[in-house]
């Protein structure tokens, strides 16, 4: 998939979603704010939706990118089959580099 | 008088959640039933389209969401769907300049009157 500026991740990297405080219009939902996860794709980059939500104009892009979160990861005592996961697309400024 | 949500942001929950964010939060069994979309409901999106399309672009999808997300819980939970939508593209008309409240109260008064002189009940939600 196409960006406009370097992507920062690349298919199957870990990462973590950053866990910071929230200010104004968050595209990171709060279930996901601190966990691990892979990327499984880059979907394109984007004008910054956080800043687009205050009439900005939210250049440069930004990068998007698919993210696989293992259910287990997610929820204490999850009750789904091993294995389960959740997709969401998460974008660069709320993904760090996880070891 | 004391209001209780103004003590804390309205935006934020005591655990840190915006109203919005229900993610993993207990939502109780889900109502899969289907229903078509009613006038109204097609009106609030074709009012919608036309504002952020980018002939006009007034604002951006992503300040609706923005505008629904500050809504106190009480709103969020009072309203709709659509309803959500309609009260944000109000509060955005204002916002950007495009229509000042008293104009928007003063057509709601007309078409109001209008109506209940046709024996439609109306009925209001929302702030």
């Amino acid at each position: 998939m196409s960006t406009t500026v370097p992507p920062r991740f690349a298919a199957g990297d870990p990462v973590r979603v950053g866990d910071r405080p929230v200010v104004g219009h968050c595209r990171a939902p709060r279930f996901l704010r601190g966990r691990p996860g892979t990327v499984e794709q880059i979907v394109g980059s984007f004008r910054n939706p956080e800043q687009l939500a205050y009439h900005k104009p939210g250049l440069p892009e930004k990068v998007l990118y698919r993210v696989r979160f293992d259910q287990r990861e997610l929820w204490d005592a999850y009750p789904g089959p091993p294995g389960d996961e959740i997709m969401a697309d998460i974008f660069e400024n709320w993904l760090e580099t996880r070891e | 008088m004391t209001d209780p949500e103004r003590k804390t942001n309205p935006r934020v929950g005591g655990d840190g959640r915006a109203v919005h964010d229900m993610g993993g939060l207990a939502g109780g069994p889900i109502d899969r039933s289907e229903h078509a979309n009613s006038l109204h409901e097609k009106r609030v999106d074709a009012l919608l389209f036309l504002l952020v399309e980018t002939k006009r672009r007034i604002f951006r999808v992503d300040a609706l969401r923005r505008t629904i997300e500050d809504y106190s819980q009480s709103e969020y939970d009072g309203l709709g769907y659509y309803d959500r939508w309609a009260q944000a593209i109000r509060n955005l008309l204002v916002e950007q300049e495009v229509l000042t409240a008293e104009e928007i109260d003063a057509r709601m008064a007309e078409v109001r009157k209008r109506l209940e002189g046709e024996g439609v009940t109306v009925v209001e939600r929302g702030t």
